[in-house]
């Protein structure tokens, strides 16, 4: 495949690899913000190619881990409703929340698939809209999770809602931001992260200003990075000869795909459409400022106002140390749960079945062979 | 305020995500919890030496040889899908299955679940489908049984197959792989799965691809006459290859070692894959299979499977190990390896 | 979020913005993709495709000569590091 096979290139690989010995002279810890990243170094067994001191800790950039337990219930009870056609992404389905393993219920949409709810897997946003509009007797509500990459796409799919009048249409809000979680990350007493990966894609929409604020504000190297081989090591070398030359800026890896400006349209769109609210992180805690919420012109598309937030929230305890592992502070390896208590058929959490998830990457791939 | 678990006192007893007593679709996928369903349901009760070797078909022995009989039940949406429909499926199953015992069909039976309601339109084309593949594959269909259920109860048609074969030569069995075997793949992956996925619509992927379903008699008996001292055939079906070689691995009880860029896969399947978050490794084919056989002959075997059109893509894919350490472990195109498990399920499209 | 991969245009039509759609290739897999968010693009482009979104118009002059410069990496083996394009940082 055209622009993704040459970024796997096995010798390019090799020569960065090979780049990073000779530049590290001693240890550094940096931390891949992104989920995606996390799925690509491990898969691809990365870590293995770098030298003894670099570390790479796994950051919190998996919007599926983090969506709080209390809205994967609300989704199982929204989906339940016989009028309802609940559309979601395939990452969200086998998401437990917390109600369902208290109540041995149904506990992850997929579970609630099999007791007969109208479950369906989309690719894009817009499907859903289209799926409301061929089914005018039915409510089609869609489980809008992600980070900034994927906010524009659901601004756009309430505004066609919008232009095609649509009443059965309704999105379940699980939007999260990035740059104020790497605030809490880099601002808590126990973070060892020296440079950061920043997510490519959340920035070929958001351009690169806020990380350099970033950069400048903790006095980190920040690189903004791609997805394959090639990106993450490329990215790696530049956040390490910023290290060893003592510097903290910003640059940007991922150039053939993000430009400092971002993308304007599209954050007109989410500008439109949402607005910023407080929200909840599975695992770590209510973060100021890092969701978003539909402005009042569009809560009508709201489905927690047209259907209720759902049942009482069910305290989400039990051994799953997600927070930790979000924060970089544990490896999933390190959890006592890791492989015994907690797999992808019974996950204890969220990060064992997200596709992004970190314990997912490590249970998959991860092993030591 | 932090939810982190620091103390363990909490552990509360997870209940699976996994259906909890009831049959869930994960349970037909060819993965994990299909192995389960069979380990805790079925081979308990109908335990007896034929089931016991975990091979594609049984193979019995009679006054008039080893026999290979084996069955296949056929569930398919949609029906018709470019390269096939349920009908060529139906056949080309079971003659496979008895190919990888090594034996040459004698006959199918053929059982029809039909749904009240269902078109006797589409009835005649899956038949007259099945009636191709049967004389593409050159065995007929002997006997039948046809019921209906009522409206809402089926997928329009569900069929089953039974096949009946004598096997030609020494047997074929997970239980002849030995370490330091050679693993070979037929041809490329994933071209069935991702036919049916862009068939099916419901993520909008169009392709020209066909599936790949077809009878593989041909290149099996191929390497029989030639002489070689074949240790297990297997299909790749659900769960693709990655599935096929977690089950011999385990009921082999030896690991499997994969070499990744070896493995053949077309450029629409890499894409397709790509565009949705799967692993071709994982994705059904209908018309492929791996060989296990010494080392020494490997060469030998993927010349003989290249002369044959429906094998002409076949490449040596990996080795058995001396070790039971892991399953299967893959290894990558940057020299490391890691460890090809089986999910518990289908995989699901994702975007993150 | 993360999962976004590079396709070909093949075409793109509409009038209204929000409803601009296309189709795009996937070496041989088209699948339709909203162009709302990238108004510019032309057929022959590579666009970064993400859940049926078209994100940005992939720059493959820019792919091509850090690719290049990637190629050559470690050939001229020195001490001091090669500094890289910074003209995209902040």
């Amino acid at each position: 495949m055209k622009l993704v096979d040459e970024y796997r290139d096995s010798d390019v690989v090799a020569r960065l690899a090979a780049g990073i010995r000779r530049t590290a002279t001693r240890p550094w810890t940096l931390m891949e913000i992104c989920g995606g990243q996390t799925h690509s170094i491990v898969k691809n067994g990365l870590e293995a190619l770098l030298p003894p001191g670099i570390e790479l800790v796994h950051g919190p950039g998996c919007p599926v881990c983090v969506t709080p337990a209390e809205l994967i219930d609300a989704a199982v009870a929204m989906a339940a409703r016989p009028e309802v056609i609940f559309t979601s992404y395939g990452d969200m389905l086998r998401v437990p929340g917390a109600r369902g393993r208290a109540a041995h219920g149904p506990a992850a949409l997929m579970d609630a698939r099999a007791a007969g709810a109208d479950v369906r897997v989309v690719y894009s946003a817009l499907d859903a809209v289209q799926i409301a509009a061929a089914n005018p007797g039915r409510q089609v509500v869609f489980f809008a999770v992600g980070f900034e990459t994927t906010a524009p796409g659901h601004a756009l799919a309430v505004v066609q809602a919008a232009a095609l009048g649509l009443d059965n249409f309704s999105i379940l809000m699980a939007h999260v931001l990035v740059p104020p979680a790497i605030d809490a990350l880099l601002g808590s007493p126990e973070c060892r992260v020296q440079a950061l990966l920043a997510p490519g894609h959340v920035c070929t929409i958001e351009g690169s200003a806020e990380y350099a604020r970033l950069s400048a504000r903790w006095k980190v190297p920040i690189v903004v990075t791609g997805f394959e081989p090639v990106d993450l090591m490329e990215g790696i070398l530049m956040a390490v000869r910023q290290l060893e030359a003592g510097q903290a800026r910003l640059e940007n890896q991922y150039s053939r795909a993000v430009r400092a400006g971002g993308n304007a349209a599209a954050r007109a769109a989410v500008e439109r459409v949402f607005e910023v609210t407080d929200r909840p992180w599975r695992g770590l805690g209510m973060i100021a400022g890092s969701g978003l919420a539909l402005r009042p012109a569009y809560r009508k598309f709201d489905a927690v106002a047209r259907f209720g937030a759902g049942p009482e929230p069910v305290q989400d305890d039990g051994a799953c140390i997600s927070g930790l592992i979000l924060q970089g502070l544990k490896k999933p390896r390190e959890c006592p749960a890791f492989a015994t208590l907690c797999t992808p058929e019974q996950p204890l959490g969220a990060p064992m079945v997200s596709s992004e998830g970190a314990c997912a990457a490590y249970y998959h791939y991860g092993r030591k062979v | 305020m932090s939810e982190d678990a620091s103390t363990l006192g909490g552990l509360a007893c997870p209940r699976p995500s996994e259906g909890g007593g009831q049959i869930v679709l994960a349970h037909g996928g060819g993965m994990r919890m299909t192995q389960k369903l069979l380990e805790e349901v079925f081979y308990p009760a109908f335990g007896n030496v034929a089931l016991a070797a975990r091979h594609d078909g049984a193979a019995l022995e009679t006054a008039a040889g080893r026999l290979a009989f084996t069955t296949d039940s056929y569930v398919v949406r949609p029906l018709f899908f470019p390269g096939g429909s349920i009908g060529e499926l139906a056949v080309y199953g079971t003659v496979n299955d008895l190919a990888m015992c090594g034996a040459r069909a004698l006959a199918l039976s053929a059982g029809f679940i039909l749904e009240e309601g269902l078109s006797i339109d589409t009835l005649k084309r899956v038949v007259a489908a099945m009636s191709e593949a049967a004389a593409r594959a050159g065995v007929p269909i002997v006997t039948g049984d046809t019921k209906v259920v009522e409206r809402g109860k089926g997928d329009g048609v569900y069929i089953n197959t039974s096949g009946i074969g004598v096997v030609q030569g020494a047997a074929i069995l997970p239980s002849r792989i030995e370490p330091g075997d050679a693993i070979l793949v037929s041809g490329d992956l994933g071209a069935h799965g991702i036919a049916i996925l862009a068939a099916r619509e419901q993520l909008g992927v169009q392709t020209d691809l066909k599936s790949d379903a077809a009878p593989l008699w041909e290149p099996v008996e191929a390497l029989l006459k030639a002489g070689l001292d074949i240790h297990c055939l297997r299909d790749l079906t659900r769960g693709g290859l990655a599935a096929a070689a977690n089950e011999l691995a385990s009921t082999r009880g030896l690991d499997i070692e994969l070499d990744e860029p070896s493995i053949p896969v077309r450029d629409e399947v890499r894409a397709a894959c790509e565009l949705l978050g799967f692993d071709p490794l994982y994705m059904a084919c209908e018309g492929r299979f791996c060989v296990f056989l010494p080392e020494a002959q490997a060469e030998q075997a993927t010349s003989i499977l290249r002369a044959c059109a429906v094998s002409a893509g076949a490449v040596r894919a990996g080795r058995v190990t001396d070790e039971a350490r892991f399953g299967v472990i893959i290894r990558n195109r940057y020299g490391s390896s890691h460890v090809l498990d089986l999910p518990s399920g289908e995989q699901l499209p994702r975007i993150c | 979020m993360c999962l976004a991969v590079p396709g070909r245009v093949v075409e793109i039509e509409g009038d209204d913005p929000a409803f601009l759609c296309g189709r795009v290739d996937f070496s041989g897999v088209r699948r339709e993709v909203s162009f709302a968010f990238t108004p510019e693009a032309q057929p022959g482009d590579y666009v970064l495709v993400h859940a049926g979104f078209a994100l940005t118009v992939v720059d493959q002059e820019e792919a091509l000569l850090t690719l290049e410069e990637l190629r050559r990496l470690g050939e001229a083996v020195d001490a001091s590091p090669e500094p890289l394009d910074e003209a995209t940082a902040s």
